[in-house]
């Protein structure tokens, strides 16, 4: 029965023994890594028992503490995924010349980096954003979680879903070879008839659920669950970004799912949207692909811009300068950010009249970035700094992006795009943005917000090893692309010519080196801190002197975050209320309504993954059953009505209590 | 008050409310979010529908594939169910569970009758060679009418579904919000059919 061919690939569809990558010693060997790896963390939580308990506490969690804390790990662990790819194509390119061809070919470095680019913007930075906002937002607000918690927890598994799918992809046949926009005709059937297209296209789809539905539920909890008083104007900064972040997302994702659904339809189905045969038109993607596609930038960069805001005001002990132009800012950025995209594609040829329209508004986009330069610049102006380790992190990012910002004004000059257009020189501008604004803030936004999380700081020495690795090594990585941008050398190959060039990619991969020590001290600066987490222990909730809501409750928070919901009077509410006499209430606590747990939502994700795996493969039966199946738990979750509880009161008072005694002890 | 924010300078400022808060509920505005969301799809397929809607590849167009008279007996089908759904919201807030459930399985059926008409007319066009592989017009036009085809099908599961939950636990608070949010999805389905109908049938038709 097996010998028959059509039961095969009935069972199996594309899949064959030789789908799996023996021939390349590269991929065996960190399988067995990663294997190793695997079985060591499996075995350790059998071992300790805890399976349990990470069930209970965190898989089906809908705290959206912990759901942002799992956001972060999922960042942090395709971090180091995203950056070997780097590393593998500095090295690459620091040897491949002439005679030399370096260690890795074509086929393979196609692949390397388009998972670098799709691993570090979906599943690197998407997911530390979303980490960032999911932990702080609902406790700025002074709320107790965020408006749909099942939904909350349901895009996390979503999300986690298509960044495992994308795993798969290196062990289980190959990535995409096309750039991570994977533009058409090159995505198409006829050019890359492999799975890897596949591997993205239903990697992103999966993931892409997970964020429209976490955007859809952050509008809806800034908008509905701010605390009394807290009126727009007296929104904290970075909730005002997250707030525009998320209207960006609901506005954008539904385009990059359309986009993606009629390539797959090209490719599945052969109908003709992108095809250069029966009347497809290809540059419809390159447009669509981008509409969402810009957008995505300034999804990533507005949360953080809101990181910097709340650290310069902390760490200079001073409200923020310009807080109204500051939300405007925020705003200009957000409308602007979806008229700019052609900017992308100068070289489409629409003519001078589009090409001057798209020039001049991506220009204007750098006036409210300015001001917000301005107003950060200002907020230190005779502020009493102290240089913490996310401060350090806020002024690498102001020099930083501030020459990133100044190459993509020269970027937005049509003439010279057609010249630099796919260089080098756009790959280090877009770095210079990405790793000195999105990067440098999220490490920011670590280092701020973990004691909240965890009741302890991060160690500061190694922080700042961490820091200076990274800022330095970043210069070194990316001003010889720059350079060799300008020297006319394109983006996406893995052999050269020309040995005058080498000495920068050299330059460039000793770069990434010291990135890669940065990293290291990274994870070397949680591991101290662990270790010495009685020393750096904070028992105040408010480590920094903080002025938002988030410090006036316990680090970590209880479950609820707040056992009175907090009264709003000033947009720094933590600083008013430790400047006009506030006295933590230590009686009259109340149960509290809260949420209950699910696992409907990991389920879910991991039906997904069958399901995306069905779909990559062609093995039909396999995708039909798991919709059917993800259909069916769906609605089965429907049928459950009893989804809340109440923390009763006696819970609080214990909580409570502890903390009383916390700070008197220190007092 | 339990709590005052505006407190005058002679009372102490109140941080934090004594009594617990309710936030008001999220849902409306968070589907209405979802439905948005959902109109950008439509927006993305309609502009996908003008940029290639012409593309016949030298092979049909609307004029010779589009039968106007079945296409309307199947709009009026789409615009029946949004009145009779509007019945059985009015039933709804009339306490009247038998009503509601009533008018939702006539919805239920007018949808059904939709989702058949559509269907036939797919499968008629494939028959005749005008398949969606025939031209980039044709990919289109089976992407943004499949696309709102899917969508009624999926609305008509979750009326199922609210029927059976409806019929179980009666008009309970949970179970009107989720008819609110069936109501606003079917009434936004019909929305989308109007521009459907004017855009692809009818200018294609006459354009």
């Amino acid at each position: 029965m097996f010998s028959n061919p059509d039961v095969l690939k009935f069972i199996f569809g594309k899949l064959s023994f030789d789908s799996l990558p023996f021939h390349e010693p590269i991929l065996v060997a960190t399988f067995i890594g990663v294997m190793i790896g695997g079985i060591v963390v499996l075995g350790g939580i059998t071992y300790l028992g805890k399976w349990g308990y990470l069930w209970r506490e965190w898989i089906t969690s809908v705290d959206h503490k912990k759901i942002g804390i799992m956001y972060m790990i999922l960042g942090v662990i395709m971090l180091l995924r995203g950056f070997a790819d780097a590393l593998m194509m500095r090295g690459q390119q620091a040897m491949a010349f002439g005679e030399n061809h370096g260690y890795l070919p074509p086929h393979h470095y196609d692949q390397v980096f388009t998972a670098h680019g799709v691993i570090m913007i979906f599943f690197v930075a998407m997911p530390f954003v979303t980490g960032l906002m999911n932990f702080v937002v609902p406790l700025q607000i002074g709320a107790r979680d965020v408006s749909f918690p099942f939904l909350n927890n349901f895009s996390f598994w979503m999300t986690v879903a298509g960044a495992i799918t994308v795993m798969i992809s290196l062990f289980i046949g190959e990535f995409a070879r096309t750039g991570w926009l994977a533009y058409p005709p090159l995505s198409g059937i006829a050019y890359s008839p492999d799975v890897g297209v596949d591997y993205y296209i239903w990697s992103l789809q999966i993931a892409g659920i997970g964020t429209t539905l976490s955007g859809v539920n952050l509008i809806a909890t800034i908008v509905k669950m701010r605390a009394q008083g807290m009126t727009l104007m007296k929104m904290p900064v970075f909730t005002w970004t997250a707030l525009c972040t998320n209207v960006l997302i609901v506005a954008t994702f539904p385009i990059l799912t359309v986009t993606l659904a009629l390539l797959t339809l090209d490719r599945y189905v052969g109908t003709n949207f992108f095809t250069t045969e029966f009347g497809g038109n290809a540059m419809l993607y390159v447009n669509l692909i981008w509409i969402w596609g810009h957008p995505e930038v300034y999804i990533l960069i507005l949360p953080i811009f809101g990181v910097y805001s709340e650290i310069v005001s902390t760490f200079c002990g001073k409200r923020l300068f310009g807080y109204t132009s500051m939300v405007y800012a925020t705003v200009v950025i957000t409308i602007l950010s979806y008229i700019v995209w052609l900017h992308h594609f100068f070289t489409m040829g629409s003519g001078a009249s589009v090409n001057s329209f798209f020039g001049i508004t991506t220009m204007i986009i750098s006036i409210p970035t300015g001001a917000k330069m301005f107003n950060w610049l200002f907020t230190m102006y005779k502020g009493r700094i102290r240089f913490e380790t996310p401060m350090i992190w806020t002024v690498g990012f102001m020099l930083t992006f501030v020459i990133g910002g100044m190459t993509g004004v020269m970027l937005a000059v049509p003439p010279a795009d057609f010249v630099l257009h796919n260089s080098l020189f756009l790959i280090a501008h877009f770095h210079n943005v990405i790793i000195g604004g999105v990067v440098f803030g999220v490490f920011a936004g670590i280092n701020f917000w973990f004691p909240k999380a965890f009741g302890f700081k991060l160690d500061a020495f190694w922080g700042k090893c961490s820091f200076w690795f990274w800022l330095i090594g970043f210069y070194f990585a990316f001003m010889p692309l720059y350079v060799l941008g300008l020297m006319g050398v394109t983006r996406r190959v893995s052999h050269f010519d020309d040995p005058s060039l080498q000495i920068w990619f050299v330059v460039a991969a000793f770069g990434a080196v010291l990135i890669a020590a940065g990293i290291g001290c990274f994870v070397l600066q949680i591991f101290f801190s662990i270790k010495n987490r009685e020393k750096l222990r904070d028992v105040t909730g408010d480590p920094w002197g903080g002025r938002t809501l988030e410090w006036s409750t316990s680090s970590p928070p209880p479950d609820y975050n707040f056992a009175f919901s907090p009264v709003v009077r000033d947009q720094d509410a933590w600083w008013d209320m430790k400047q006009n006499g506030y006295v933590r209430p230590l009686e009259g606590f109340k149960a509290i309504h809260m949420p209950k747990n699910t696992g409907t939502g990991a389920i879910l994700g991991a039906l997904s993954i069958a399901f995306g795996f069905g779909m990559i493969w062609h093995i039909w039966w396999l995708a039909a059953v798991m919709f059917l199946a993800m259909v069916v738990v769906g609605i089965g979750h429907t049928f459950n009505y009893n989804r809340d509880f109440h923390i009763p009161a006696n819970e609080v008072i214990e909580a409570e209590g502890k903390r009383t005694r916390l700070l008197g002890n220190q007092a | 008050m339990a709590s005052n924010s505006t407190a005058s300078a002679t009372e102490a400022p109140v941080f934090y409310q004594t009594e617990e808060a309710h936030p008001p509920s999220s849902t409306m505005l968070g589907f209405w979010l979802y439905l948005m969301s959902d109109c950008l799809i439509f927006a993305a397929l309609f502009a996908t529908y003008g940029v290639l809607g012409r593309s016949y590849a030298a092979g049909p167009g609307p004029k010779e594939l589009f039968d106007l008279p079945l296409v309307a007996v199947n709009t009026s089908m789409l615009l029946f169910s949004s009145i009779t759904y509007g019945f059985a919201m009015l039933s709804m807030e009339r306490g009247s569970k038998g009503g509601t459930l009533g008018w939702l399985a006539i919805t239920g059926l007018f949808g059904v009758a939709f989702v058949g008409l559509e269907l036939f007319e797919f499968t008629h066009l494939i028959m005749e060679g005008a398949g969606p592989q025939r031209s980039a017009f044709l990919s289109s036009f089976f992407t943004l009418v499949g696309t709102h085809g899917v969508h009624v099908t999926c609305g008509i599961i979750w009326l199922i579904t609210l029927m059976v939950q409806v019929s179980r636990l009666g008009l309970t608070a949970a179970n009107k919000r989720r008819l609110m949010c069936l109501s606003l999805f079917w009434h936004f389905l019909d929305v989308i059919w109007i521009g459907v109908f004017s855009f692809v049938y009818l200018m294609g038709v006459l354009g």
